[in-house]
């Protein structure tokens, strides 16, 4: 079967198996295919994370469902297949939410081994700082079950390991105690990145949730113009009273599904730039408490399935790097750059992280996290892209791998300095290399 | 593994002793390529093609024998290569003979050379590799094809008769290979200057080794199945197809 990433680039053929359940991960392991194996979830790694061309893939969305619930810890055992769009309509009833990235659409297991993080990263850390314990099959078909306080190298390695030291098959993880399904947002418009930035450093910690849309094709005084999106979860008491007989109902649904039938160039910086004025003039100058559904505040997106056909067949990049407090010159200077080249990015997004965890490969870092998909097909583009790589490097920053699908294998030693340190461990948990996938391959992982 | 973005990492050129050939090598050494083969007839005519890409940047580059006339090697070649070498993001088949006309056009043996060059040979070697390519998985491979193919030239229709015979072959593996992450891109160029047509008078719309290189590196970012250079040539020879052949026989093409 051809598989890509979300972003729908370099496509390659593997073989797909479902597994059902922890055995049949350990059979399959354990046949060490000449070009390996590695699990893919609901495959919304951009780039080439969940591909294993010419080998096996495990398509883990058929192990799926609660295990268990603890009602007074707050913890959940789960399937690693379980998509979190499942987990929080059975869970978000019962009162609990979960560390959530821009999608529902990605599985548990998908969320630990690419350490993802939402919009609570300052408040929550990563989906990874919230599992408590994880079960793995390692590379030789070992059943092993993962703790931070017991087995630290090999939980943290396998936390943001991008699935290359073995795979997850379930997972225990803390939830977020909720009274209601809403959440009390903020809203409000900042003229340029400098004011944007400004306002996030302000007051980004009064807010557990924290996100900006920035418009990269706005030039001139108005270059990183944006809109800051802050929010907590309400309480009972902030509901209209209708509302409070069912607080943390939880049916979202699609409104549209994007059809196959767009051609490339469709994503350009014509349309792009008329979308950002737009959007950026629809939303208030300033509205404080208004009360949004946990949906749309945090997964837009998933309002229109299949959004990445929008760019067409020759697909788009989601080019996502942090750098440290104190760089904020970086972001300036991608954004100019962004903004002169008019590589047309819908969704640039700005993100102050809070404390990294000790996963050696888990991106956030305390920083700026600037993400932006930009459609492919620009020949310029890989040179503006390997010129942000530098620009990022040179301030002590990182690309995300759940996100690339391009940078240049030389620069991850410096990225990711603790690369070694994962190496040791991920060849203690796969001594023969049977793990592999696309993105290993193109960047020596 | 090919990137994103069209990069390559492994490339293998059949033909590198081309300029076509180590012109194409050379761009992709300049975005991110790290290791190329070049194969050739004569080996020691490509030390210097290899040595500039060493200069370039490029961490591994090899020189091995070819020839596209020796079929029975062919299977054996590929073997090695991915033997040694292992993934092979891109494979550019470059190499080719324009041959003599005059001489081709009554000497059969002159005639077959060509076409076994340029024709035979080509289909002899991308059958085990196109094979060797698909269960690794992912991969692509760029033929040089040319315009002369397009339509059958009085000038000189025995090298366009071969080419014609490579592109056909090629569109129609380019359809069975859907599905199978192996990408095939045709690239017909119009009169290229190059050693190969060194001393021939060009034709209009003539082009360079480095032209034909940048067209190839833009139409994998783009994923185009076939590339003209320069592009132009594309809408020239749909126009020209069509004109009659008692008129076409006169263009001074």
């Amino acid at each position: 079967m051809l598989l890509s990433g979300w972003g729908g680039t370099s496509p390659s053929r593997a073989e797909v198996r479902h597994p059902f359940d922890d055995a049949d991960v350990v059979a399959a392991v354990r046949e060490r295919p000449s070009r390996g194996v590695v699990a893919r979830g609901l495959g919304r790694a951009y780039g080439d994370a969940a591909q294993n061309s010419g080998g096996l893939v495990l398509d883990a969305t058929a192990m799926r469902g609660v295990r268990h619930l603890d009602a007074d810890r707050g913890r959940a055992t789960v399937a690693a297949g379980t998509s979190l769009d499942d987990l929080m309509r059975w869970l978000l009833p019962a009162g609990f939410f979960l560390v959530t990235p821009g999608t529902r659409s990605v599985t548990v297991g998908g969320a630990i081994a690419s350490d993802i993080h939402g919009k609570g990263h300052h408040a929550d850390g990563t989906f990874g700082s919230n599992v408590r314990a994880l079960t793995l099959v390692d590379g030789t078909g070992t059943e092993r079950r993962l703790t931070p306080e017991d087995t630290p190298e090999e939980f943290w390695a396998t936390t943001g390991g991008m699935g290359l030291t073995g795979v997850i098959t379930e997972a225990e993880i803390d939830l977020i105690p909720v009274e209601t399904s809403v959440i009390r947002a903020d809203t409000e418009r900042a003229s340029d990145l400098d004011d944007l930035m400004a306002r996030m450093d302000a007051r980004d910690d009064e807010y557990r949730y924290s996100v900006a849309w920035i418009d990269c094709l706005a030039t001139g005084r108005s270059t990183g113009r944006g809109i800051l999106d802050r929010g907590d979860h309400a309480r009972l008491e902030d509901l209209k009273p209708a509302r409070r007989t069912n607080p943390r109902a939880f049916d979202p649904h699609a409104v549209i599904s994007a059809p196959p039938i767009f051609p490339s160039g469709l994503v350009n910086r014509w349309t792009v730039r008329a979308f950002n004025e737009l959007w950026f003039r629809k939303s208030p100058k300033r509205s404080e408490g208004h009360l949004v559904d946990i949906g749309w505040f945090f997964h837009p997106l998933d309002l229109i399935t299949g959004w990445n056909r929008l760019y067409g067949p020759r697909g788009f990049v989601q080019y996502q790097f942090v750098v440290p407090f104190g760089q904020e010159r970086a972001v300036q200077t991608a954004v100019e750059r962004l903004s002169l080249a008019g590589a047309p990015s819908l969704l640039a997004v700005l993100k102050r992280f809070g404390p990294a965890n000790p996963a050696p490969l888990s991106f956030p870092q305390p920083g700026w996290t600037l993400a932006l998909d930009i459609p492919v097909g620009d020949p310029t583009l890989p040179n503006l892209l390997d010129g942000l790589d530098d620009l990022v490097l040179d301030a002590g920053g990182r690309v995300y791998l759940a996100k690339d699908a391009r940078v240049r294998p030389e620069h991850l030693a410096a990225m990711y300095p603790r690369l070694d340190e994962w190496r040791e461990v991920r060849h203690r948990l796969d001594p023969d290399g049977v793990l592999r996938s696309d993105l290993a391959r193109r960047l020596g992982l | 593994m090919q990137d994103a973005l069209g990069g390559v990492q492994t490339v293998l050129v059949l033909g590198g002793g081309s300029d076509l050939g180590l012109a194409t090598a050379r761009r992709f050494v300049d975005d991110r390529a790290t290791t190329v083969i070049l194969a050739g007839r004569d080996p020691g005519a490509m030390a210097e093609g290899a040595d500039s890409l060493r200069r370039a940047g490029a961490r591994r580059v090899e020189v091995e024998a070819f020839d596209a006339l020796e079929r029975g090697s062919h299977a054996a070649f590929v073997e090695r290569c991915w033997a040694e070498y292992g993934d092979i993001d891109l494979v550019l088949v470059a190499f080719g003979v324009l041959g003599d006309q005059d001489v081709a056009e009554h000497d059969a043996d002159a005639a077959l050379a060509i076409i076994d060059a340029n024709f035979t040979g080509a289909v002899s070697v991308l059958i085990p590799l196109i094979d060797r390519m698909r269960s690794q998985g992912h991969g692509t491979v760029v033929v040089l094809s040319s315009v002369a193919g397009e339509r059958a030239r009085r000038s000189n229709f025995v090298y366009g008769s071969s080419k014609a015979g490579l592109d056909a072959f090629c569109q129609g593996m380019g359809d069975a290979l859907v599905g199978t992450g192996v990408r095939m891109m045709i690239v017909r160029p119009g009169f290229v200057h190059s050693k190969m047509t060194e001393g021939l008078d060009p034709a209009p719309l003539a082009t360079t080794p480095e032209a034909v290189a940048d067209a190839i590196v833009e139409g994998l970012a783009k994923g185009r199945e076939i590339v003209w250079v320069p592009a132009a040539l594309r809408g020239v020879m749909s126009g020209l197809r069509h004109v009659p052949r008692p008129v076409f026989r006169r263009l001074p093409v």
